[in-house]
């Protein structure tokens, strides 16, 4: 599809992953997601990792103010962004400093050697300079190139300000990268127009520090460094590239639609969670309401209001906000409403890492709540899955009316993958049935409504507000069975605490998957976006020979039937999670089978090389 | 929503139509019965529906009004009535919704949600009902409690100053603010039928006798006999003036407002009472004229003032951006970003 894939100096590589990194304030989001759509509109397959801090601007040139962005693309399938980068740009000390560690033996890095001065060095931490002295480099391709001068330099007869000028370095790497991965150039010169169409400098700028940074590859003796990434044999269809967020909010809109419901999302901003109500805000053609209320409490409180009043009610938040929810999920519990809670997990507790990934609050999202308070959880596995597990978090919540915990992470929130677009079509519909007519008699034998008689799913009736003659009062007060006035009765409330617990276990979810060896002796059993890495990983040591089977679960609440099955028999039953071991403990608990946990809380994510060492370390142990 | 809005004309009703099937439980001889029945006997006046009408609580003896009221309605959690109100008078338009709660509920744990409801102007009828006491807790000082007092959580006297809650609901941007109390059930029925046609969020404070933990509470001023000397009936267009022979009145003096004897400054120095008033400051004045409640007091309405409600706003940007884009189509919206064909 372009001109530079025909060329046939240019020798092929199956997959490459670069990471550019640099201060907060030099762009190095926007560069990586730009370099990730040229290549996925290429065809490559890819998996992106923002990984950047809490602060919008720590001090410059700081270690603390480092912004990474890593992306692996690829001529076949892939899962992760990958382990140790091929490629590192780092525009500054710091970048050099805090991402060297990762890059891969005998790898490249890219350096913008004009910030490579005393004041930055120093910041960062270096005593000299690594580019002249010491062994930090040893081993590395290095590309010294000084992207802030020549980037000047091109700027210089546009009249632009030389200050100005170098905020436009960033454009100077990717172009750089981008012609040693024969990117196409045509997109990104139209993406700058677009992006910032109307500020005709600053679009000049961009697009003279581009080509400059482009030019340079082919001027300074590069050639050898050029490799090209063909396109990835995917499933025919349409493609974009989307992030966890924006998939899971499309899924929020989807389900709307798919129940023919107005969607109201009441929250409360906070990382990394704010962009499901940034994206929600922008669709209000498809009748979704958003409300940025005065706190997490209200968020919640508002959504619960509006799916009392019939609507999808939403809220989506992440840990500290859960806990703030909680008492609401308890009274949706106890009402037996629609509720849908999104979760963007992040690294806890308290404030945490609010930046950084971490899958901690499986057992606060299971059991967080005072009372005997069950309430399904759905968990999306990869960024484009999420919209899936959007839609089936919102199904579950209306046609069993109960609040229902959307589990993603910050990994999946922010990475990104191409997605082969569903046809909306296929799309199954979301039952939604209010009651409108009298559903029982009295002793009298006159005409009542009873909000709590149930079905044989022991789904309650639901009649909304505005209903002619089926006015009614529920609450948070335990409630009699059936008719739902205020009873203290003690075998009533033993009751309606079983009911609530056995309404939730008749949900109906479908079966756990088994891939790879299906009757291995090892089982490694996931959930959430360890996907992508677990995958990877098993799909490493099988090339090995070891014979591994790997389960993920979706639904963690109810488990899937046949969980109970696919553990039996093992003698490994294997649980990699971002925590410490909360998955492997409701396991454990519910099945009685050895789980042993692989646990990793660093804030970031696993990396597909760590869990086969891990893996083949458990593995070996068995075996002397 | 396969809610169906009837609309037919509203049948007529009866005070027995809006009473529900449940036993009342206060416990004998508190105020909140007397609120009710004004209530209940009000809404047949008002020509609504009973299934368009929902009540909407937190946590505490006032909370317990919904049940009671043959309507919709739902008993929540402690403090957060107004913020459930919010969502479902955004969601729902045409409903009429009302929020009740105490002193506690509304001030102490859900003060926040309460203020920011005035602020919006979310189209919901706030009933605060103030007996200064945690009745259902049995007897800690709450956010109104007048300094000094000894309760069970206080037994050598409160610290703090109280909230004035007419002070506070105008210090929050409200456009509807008003005061009554469960001794009178016509001027109760008067303010609650204000606050229904305002459009906007509207609070009526309610001055309520909790007769066994903090009884007497407002006897001084709302007593038959001493009523006319200490409640001051703010009248909008109207001198501000009472007594039983009408010998007090209200001026300006000193950037706030006073009480005086009409005898010494005549009838023509007196404040007329403006409610429409855009620049809250008088109203703001005239709510700092008592303290106790033990000295003259003005009950009626402090405030009504006509700003933008947030749930019909919000609607008209909805169907604004529906109207000039089209209905969402969801195909669409996924191809919104960049697609590429494999």
């Amino acid at each position: 599809m372009t001109e530079t894939a025909t060329e046939p100096t240019v020798p092929a590589v199956d997959r490459v992953i670069i990471r550019f990194a640099g201060d907060s304030g030099d762009g190095m989001q926007l560069t990586g997601d730009r370099f990730t759509n040229a290549s996925a509109m290429h065809g490559n397959d890819l998996a992106t990792f923002p990984d950047y801090p809490a602060e919008i601007r720590a001090p410059a040139g700081t270690l603390a103010g480092v912004s990474a962005f890593q992306v692996q693309i690829s001529d076949h399938d892939i899962m992760t962004p990958g382990d140790a980068p091929d490629v590192l740009v780092a525009m500054n000390p710091a970048a050099l400093k805090s991402d060297l560690h990762r890059l891969a033996p005998g790898g490249t890095v890219i350096i913008n050697r004009d910030t490579f001065e005393e004041r930055n060095l120093g910041k960062a931490g270096y005593k000299y300079n690594p580019l002249e002295e010491g062994d930090d480099l040893k081993g590395c391709r290095v590309i010294s190139v000084p992207m802030t001068s020549l980037t000047k330099e091109a700027c210089k007869e546009l009249g632009v300000k030389p200050r100005d000028a170098d905020r436009s370095k960033n454009f100077f790497a990717l172009g750089l990268v981008s012609w040693m991965y024969s990117r196409p150039v045509e997109p990104t010169m139209d993406w700058i127009d677009a992006k910032f169409g109307g500020r005709d400098l600053i679009v000049a700028a961009n697009k003279a520090a581009f080509s400059a940074g482009h030019i340079y590859g082919e001027t300074a003796e590069l050639g050898d460094q050029r490799v090209i990434v063909k396109a990835a044999p995917l499933e025919s269809g349409t493609y974009t590239n989307v992030n966890g967020n924006t998939a899971l909010s499309w899924g929020l809109v989807a389900a709307g639609q798919l129940a023919n419901l107005p969607i109201f999302l009441g929250t409360y901003p906070i990382t990394p969670a704010t962009d499901i109500l940034h994206e929600l805000a922008k669709h209000k053609s498809f009748g979704v309401t958003t409300f940025q209320a005065e706190d997490e409490i209200a968020g919640i409180g508002a959504a619960l209001g509006a799916a009392f009043g019939g609507h999808l009610g939403i809220t989506s938040t992440s840990g500290p906000g859960v806990a703030l929810k909680s008492e609401t999920m308890g009274l949706a519990l106890s009402l037996e409403i629609p509720l849908v809670i999104v979760s963007i997990q992040r690294g806890g507790p308290s404030t945490g890492l609010p930046t950084k990934t971490e899958a901690a609050d499986l057992l606060m999202a299971m059991y967080g709540r005072h009372g005997e308070s069950p309430m399904p959880i759905v968990a999306p596995r990869t960024p484009s899955d999420c919209f899936d597990a959007a839609i089936e978090a919102c199904r579950i919540a209306l046609e069993h009316r109960t609040p229902v915990m959307l589990l993603s992470d910050g990994y999946l929130a922010n990475g990104s993958e191409p997605w082969c677009l569903p046809d909306v079509d296929d799309l199954t519909p979301i039952e939604v049935t209010y009651a409108t007519e009298f559903n029982h008699k009295n002793a009298d034998g006159e005409d009542e409504y009873w909000p709590y008689l149930r079905d044989e799913k022991l789904v309650r009736s639901m009649a909304i507000p505005g209903t002619p003659d089926l006015m009614h009062r529920i609450g948070g007060i335990e409630k009699e069975d059936g008719s739902g006035n205020i009873s203290y009765d003690p075998t009533n409330h033993a009751k309606m605490v079983e009911i609530r617990a056995e309404r939730i276990r008749r949900i109906e979810v479908p079966d756990v998957e088994v891939v790879g060896d299906t009757d291995a002796d090892v089982l490694v059993l996931g959930w959430g976006s360890t996907w992508g890495a677990i995958t990877s990983a098993l799909g490493r040591l099988r090339g090995e020979g070891h014979k591994i089977a790997h389960a993920h679960l979706t639904h963690l609440n109810p488990f899937p039937a046949n969980l109970g099955e696919v553990l039996k028999g093992r003698t490994h039953v294997l649980v990699p999670e971002m925590n410490l071991g909360q998955l492997s403990l409701m396991v454990r608990a519910e099945f009685l089978v050895d789980a042993q946990s692989i646990s990793k809380v660093s804030g970031q994510p696993f990396t597909a090389g760590e869990l086969e060492t891990t893996i083949l370390e458990i593995m070996n142990e068995e075996a002397k | 929503m396969t809610a169906t809005m009837n609309n037919e004309a509203v049948p007529e009703t009866k005070r027995a139509d809006w009473q529900s099937d449940q036993e009342v439980r206060w416990c004998p001889g508190c105020g909140d019965y007397s609120i009710l029945t004004a209530m209940q006997l009000l809404m047949p006046e008002l020509g609504v529906r009973r299934e368009n009408t929902v009540f909407i609580s937190g946590i505490g003896c006032a909370a317990r009004f919904p049940y009671y009221m043959n309507t919709y309605g739902m008993h929540s959690i402690h403090g957060r009535a107004p913020a459930i109100a919010t969502g479902l008078a955004m969601a729902r338009p045409e409903l009429d919704v009302w929020v009740v709660g105490g002193d506690g509920d509304m001030l102490s744990i859900g003060g926040n949600h309460l203020i920011h409801a005035l602020r919006r102007n979310i189209n919901v009828n706030i009933l605060l009902f103030n007996n200064q006491i945690y009745g259902l807790t049995k007897g800690q000082f709450s956010p109104t409690s007048e300094t000094g007092k000894v309760t069970k959580s206080s037994p050598v006297g409160l610290i703090a100053e109280p909230f004035n809650p007419v002070s506070l609901a105008l210090g929050a941007e409200a456009s509807f603010v008003a005061r009554t109390h469960d001794m009178d059930r016509k001027h109760m029925q008067e303010m609650f039928r204000r606050a229904y046609h305002h459009d906007g969020a509207s609070l009526v404070e309610v001055y309520q006798n909790c007769n066994v933990f903090n009884d007497g509470a407002f006897a001084t001023i709302t007593k038959k006999d001493s009523r006319d000397d200490m409640l001051i009936d703010l009248r909008h267009g109207e001198r501000i003036q009472f007594g039983s022979e009408g010998q007090f009145g209200v001026v300006r003096q000193d950037g706030g407002v006073e009480i005086v004897n009409v005898a010494d400054v005549g009838l023509d120095a007196l404040l007329v009472h403006d409610e429409t008033r855009q620049d809250p400051s008088t109203a703001f004045a005239l709510s700092r004229l008592a303290f106790g409640p033990t000295t003259p007091t003005p009950v009626g309405v402090f405030r009504a003032t006509e700003r933008a409600e947030y749930g019909a706003a919000m609607a008209t940007q909805v169907a604004d951006v529906a109207a000039e884009s089209g209905k969402g189509d969801l195909a669409s919206l996924l191809r919104s970003q960049p697609t590429w064909e494999v």
